[in-house]
């Protein structure tokens, strides 16, 4: 079965330098158990490919039903030297929203 | 030791809902009024307008607010910490201590923090071994000396302390952590001390709850955002602290907007790194151990917080001049428009190139196609788009390529693909770019000092 993202998650992203944070909170704890097995950083960097042009850490939060992702060098060089639209990462939560996954 | 305080956030960014503080003083009861002022880009302004005039430097909305809501805080007592100091807290709270002359308030006491400002001893920093090497980059911070606008040091909670120690009503401070602003009340009023780690952990995360003012009482909510009602009048988060650990987050009665359980954790994973480790000049916060519980109405316990001893550092973000760029736009219709746009992009591009100008990087984007998600956006029916914004933006550190850039816009209107508008703000103008350098310096070459300036 294919699960999106968005049907069972919310989250938040924004700016640490050239780097974006992305940080995704599951609905309740029983998504939070899937997105915490599915949601590697390897499928998260390729989630964002041509948008994240460094890696990608993954850190867990379980105790709010959440992942965070730092991706490296994706905001065009930072805040105020950026020349992208969103150069603070600000959509990039919804970003990966988007992302589509199988699950048993 | 009072039984509970309650502290107010007032303002998410310079440049916020000029209103809230004045709704946060008079909607209900609070004891502390905290406003963050101060992001890395607004230092380098601030710094820009006190070179032009050494009594600027500062947030200059903040004495107006004040003078709006000087006499309800005096009355009810209501104590105001803020970073809106800027790079000449000094200035700031000569113009507010004007204001309660006019107001003919006759006693009020305001500290200022100084010695955060570091630029004029960058030198003697460096000459002492210390180049405060970029934490991104590694390299020594000489390689851009000499093009430096500010240099700062974040002051953690504990000069405001002191400043509340000794009986200030109202706390100015240039460049402190967002967090250490609604830290220090608690751990004035309830004597928390330098290693009560847990505790300074708790008042950290609850500072970075208020730190971005609505966005933890329903405003930017990615989940279900619709849900949220009223955010015409949002009310700004309140944090309800009790000494033994517990703080409830909170909003005034008869306010838009929510407090609830996903709006809160939206904004506990907003701009952090590694959970685990929340850096502060007070503490390191365990992001990881925060246990938070939705009591309804409006109300998010937050408790269990555990933390570690601060580091021997503090964070330095100095800035520096880093060339030129300029963002123009043009507006396409259907049909075609976005085909028409990606054309105006390759004429463009083709002239530029012609003109031999310099460009560290050119970047067009198509908005209503895939300014925000890039490559992840879908393909689109073309007949089914109405327009499409050419984005274009360029970069340089040759001003008369960004300067010439800017010349090359308007004529895309008569000269390029057609049914073309939305040009009528005039030529895009090189904006100076300012670039920036966060880097650590040991705690022991700075010394936070505290100044009281009274009504006489």
């Amino acid at each position: 079965m294919k699960i999106r993202l968005r049907d069972i998650a919310h989250g938040r992203s924004g700016d640490k330098g050239d780097a974006a944070n992305v940080g995704i909170i599951a609905n309740d704890a029983k998504s939070y158990k899937l997105i915490n097995k599915h949601i590697t950083a390897e499928i998260v960097k390729k989630h964002f490919e041509g948008i994240c042009f460094g890696n990608v850490e993954r850190f867990e939060l379980p105790n709010i039903n959440a992942l965070n992702f730092l991706l490296h060098n994706t905001l065009g060089g930072g805040g105020t030297v950026s020349l992208k639209h969103d150069a603070q990462g600000k959509t990039l939560a919804a970003a990966l929203l988007r992302l589509e996954f199988e699950v048993d | 030791m009072k039984e509970k305080i309650r502290i107010a956030s007032g303002q998410g960014f310079w440049g916020d809902l000029l209103d809230a503080p004045y709704q946060q003083v008079t909607k209900g009861e609070i004891d502390y009024l905290v406003m963050d002022y101060l992001a890395e880009v607004t230092m380098s302004i601030l710094q820009k307008q006190k070179n032009r005039n050494p009594k600027h430097g500062y947030a200059r909305d903040l004495p107006i607010l004040m003078k709006k809501i000087l006499p309800i805080i005096v009355e009810k007592k209501i104590k105001v910490i803020t970073n809106g100091g800027g790079v000449n807290p000094v200035a700031c709270a000569d113009a507010i201590l004007e204001s309660a002359v006019e107001l003919g308030i006759k006693e009020i006491k305001i500290a200022v923090v100084l010695g955060d400002d570091i630029k004029a001893c960058l030198d003697e920093i460096v000459d002492s071994g210390n180049e405060l090497n970029n934490m991104e980059t590694g390299k020594s911070i000489k390689t851009v000396k000499d093009k430096i606008l500010s240099a700062n040091v974040y002051f953690g909670a504990f000069p405001i302390v002191e400043a509340l120690e000794k009986d200030a009503d109202i706390v100015i401070t240039g460049r402190t952590t967002d967090t250490g602003l609604t830290l220090a009340p608690m751990i004035y009023e309830f004597g928390w001390k330098k290693d009560d780690y847990d505790l300074l952990s708790l008042g950290t995360v609850a500072g970075h709850i208020l730190e971005c003012g609505g966005q933890s009482t329903g405003g930017n909510f990615l989940g279900d955002w619709e849900s949220i009602e009223n955010l015409a009048e949002i009310g700004f988060p309140i944090a309800e602290a009790y000494p033994n650990g517990e703080v409830i987050i909170t909003k005034h009665e008869n306010t838009g907007g929510k407090v609830n359980f996903d709006t809160v954790a939206e904004q506990l994973v907003y701009e952090i790194g590694d959970p685990k480790e929340y850096i502060t000049p007070d503490c390191v916060a365990d992001f990881t151990s925060i246990k938070l519980e939705d009591l309804g109405n409006d109300r998010v316990k937050l408790f269990n917080v555990k933390g570690k001893p601060e580091t021997e550092f503090y964070k330095v973000s100095c800035s520096y001049n880093d060339g030129y760029s300029a963002v123009g736009s043009l507006t396409y219709s259907w049909p075609q428009a976005l085909t028409k746009a990606k054309a105006a992009d390759k004429i463009l591009r083709k002239r530029l190139e012609n003109l031999n100008l310099k460009f560290d990087e050119i970047r067009s984007e198509y908005v209503g196609y895939n300014a925000t998600h890039e490559t992840l956006a879908k393909e689109i029916d073309e007949d089914n788009i109405n327009e499409i914004v050419l984005r274009f933006a360029v970069r340089s550190h040759d001003r008369e390529s960004v300067k010439r850039f800017g010349q090359e816009i308007a004529p895309l209107i008569l000269t390029g693909p057609p049914s073309v508008t939305g040009f009528s703000g005039g030529r895009p103008k090189p904006n100076e770019v300012v670039a920036y350098w966060p880097a650590l310096i040991p705690k022991k070459l700075v010394e936070p000092k505290v100044k009281l300036l009274e009504l006489k």
